[in-house]
């Protein structure tokens, strides 16, 4: 499989990651690398595998579904780029 | 001032119980020697008004009888912690600017164990990286030179690269770090120190800003093995709040160091002799095998077949879990915003400037590893290769106590170097990653000086929560390498 320009620039959008036109086809060149190189994990038998989900063999633990943090709007917002009354303000949405 | 901050941890906190100083003399002495050798860029943000208001509080506090594990001691913390009204930034353009408005758990128990904070380290870019040189704030330079090399700038590894070298250049007792595939250990291997990475679900993540949820673990850089068990002691711990965090008891690791290793057997695997690993490393290396045989334990050659799919699956797995994590950082709440017109143009706006092009690289082929289509030839292949990884080391623990290896194929390298192909990057990372991929623990300890005269470590891997075993053997390596040669840019009047 080889990433061409018009894949990585779908990928990047899927990303949302804007790049330039001419940078795609030195990105392209980059991942296709990476992706040759990654190739090699189809030598390992992994038949009846199961996938690796946990590392840790360990018993999940429950805590008690009760709120037990909240009503912090000011430190919520404190990082925000643009908010008012309370809410973050992002482009119009909605024309 | 040399006097003070050549102590490690544990000398300096016998120092301190003993009234021979205090921690805000202590203090005043590691905030010169910051300031001292500020050219190596190992701070993203000092803060010296911080430790000095810490360390007052210490000294009362032990006039109280009140005195944590690690009371009065300053230490640096690696810049992907948050600290509540400290910047935090990952090291990364998107997220400067940003005060956390919450302490992550494990600076948190560093705190309340009564430890100075001296400022925030320099790394790579969301931990991406093996060099230091993808952070924004500019590359940090190792304190080590190559012998007859002084105008060459080299690098202190990666991610951790501020963090270990301010604890080599003397600027801080200890520091943390987080170690996703030997963020932790390369680093302390380049900078001649020791660096720990403990069990995965060993300390909490709470707060650490995430690269790689499935393979992230915090632990210490340090000057000495003892003084990695004090701080992995004050960090270590089950918490609530991050549902991999593994409630089992800490043990005291301090008292694991020290005695033979008589009636243990570890383990040497044939697989890590690559064709890339220098002559050096394996000279050192078999230097390593008759250290521990000189101590008492027994060496059991053994195979451990999948190690040379450890990197590549590593870079399926970790980009794949980046690439949904980094997909936070959208503008909108916190960090940098670039305006657009919709806030489709936005995001993409913020992130194109905001990231810098290896976080790029690997959010790009993560979304591409989970895209439709590609899931099961990339993503689920990686994950079953990381099950054969982790069965190989499964087998060896029926064999070995423990896994005794080089830290890295070679030592540090200049600023600039292995920049332009991605791959010779990853391969630092070549023999620390099948440890992170199985969760285990891992220390790299100083052992001995390449031909050139820069450090090199060795690795010693363990079971599942047997840090402790870790520790001695490390000690063991510590011992007999007896490692004494200093940085030539280091804090101090020498």
């Amino acid at each position: 499989m080889s990433l061409d320009k018009n894949t990585v620039r779908k990928i990047a959008t899927l990303a949302r990651i804007r790049v330039e036109t001419d940078a795609l086809e030195p990105l392209a060149s980059e991942l296709n690398k990476i992706l040759g190189w990654v190739e090699q994990l189809n030598e390992v038998d992994t038949r009846g595998v199961p996938p690796m989900t946990s590392v840790v063999e360990t018993e999940p633990f429950k805590r008690a579904d009760q709120v037990d943090d909240g009503n912090r709007v000011e430190q919520v917002l404190a990082n925000a780029p643009e908010e008012t009354n309370h809410f973050f303000v992002v482009p119009k949405v909605i024309e | 001032m040399s006097a003070l901050i050549d102590l490690t941890l544990a000398e300096a906190r016998d120092g301190l119980a003993a009234g021979e100083f205090t921690s805000v003399e202590l203090t005043e002495a590691h905030i010169a020697a910051s300031e001292a050798v500020r050219d190596l860029n190992c701070y993203i943000l000092e803060t010296p008004e911080v430790a000095r208001e810490m360390a007052q509080v210490a000294d009362i506090r032990r006039g109280c009888g009140d005195v944590g594990l690690l009371n009065g001691m300053p230490i640096a913390i690696k810049d992907l912690f948050c600290t509540m009204g400290v910047q935090a930034t990952a090291g990364s353009h998107i997220l400067e600017g940003f005060i956390p408005p919450y302490e992550s758990t494990v600076t948190r128990q560093l705190w309340d164990a009564g430890a100075v904070m001296l400022g925030k380290t320099n790394l790579d870019e969301f931990a991406m990286g093996s060099s230091n040189m993808t952070s924004y704030f500019g590359p940090v330079m190792n304190p080590w030179q190559r012998a007859g090399d002084p105008a060459a700038k080299l690098v202190p590894g990666g991610s951790s690269g501020g963090s270990a070298a301010i604890v080599a250049a003397r600027g801080a007792l200890a520091s943390t770090g987080t170690d996703t595939g030997g963020s932790i250990r390369q680093p302390g291997s380049f900078c001649g120190i020791v660096g720990m990475k403990p069990t995965y679900g060993r300390c909490s993540r709470w707060g650490i800003i995430a690269f790689a949820s499935s393979l992230d673990q915090a632990g210490p850089l340090t000057r000495t093995v003892r003084d990695a068990a004090i701080m992995l002691g004050a960090m270590a711990g089950h918490d609530p709040k991050d549902s991999t965090s593994v409630n089992v008891p800490v043990p005291d690791y301090e008292v694991a160091i020290g005695g033979n290793l008589k009636g243990l057997k570890v383990g040497v695997p044939k697989e890590y002799r690559f064709d890339g690993l220098s002559a050096e490393i394996e000279a050192l290396w078999e230097k390593g095998i008759g250290w521990l045989k000189d101590a008492g334990a027994a060496i059991v050659d053994i195979s451990l077949p999948h190690t040379k799919y450890a990197l590549p699956a590593y870079y399926i797995v970790a980009p794949a879990e980046a690439s949904s994590n980094l997909a936070r950082y959208d503008g909108v709440r916190y960090g940098l915003r670039v305006d657009g017109d919709t806030p489709q143009e936005m995001y993409e706006n913020t992130r194109g400037e905001g990231f810098g092009a290896e976080v790029k690289r690997r959010v790009l082929i993560g979304t591409y590893v989970l895209s439709a289509g590609y899931y099961d030839a990339y993503y689920l292949q990686a994950q079953k290769v990381r099950t054969r990884i982790a069965q190989d080391f499964h087998e060896a623990w029926k064999k070995v106590d423990a896994i005794l290896t080089p830290t890295t194929p070679n030592a540090a390298f200049a600023q600039g170097e292995k920049m332009s192909d991605p791959i010779a990057m990853y391969m630092n990372d070549v023999l620390t990653v099948p440890a992170s991929m199985s969760g285990l623990p891992a220390i790299s300890v100083p052992a001995g000086l390449s031909a050139d005269a820069l450090p090199l470590g060795l690795h010693v891997i363990g079971r599942p929560f047997d840090e402790k075993t870790v520790f001695k053997i490390g000690h063991v390596i510590e011992e007999a390498a007896n490692f004494t040669k200093t940085p030539q840019l280091i804090a101090g009047d020498r």
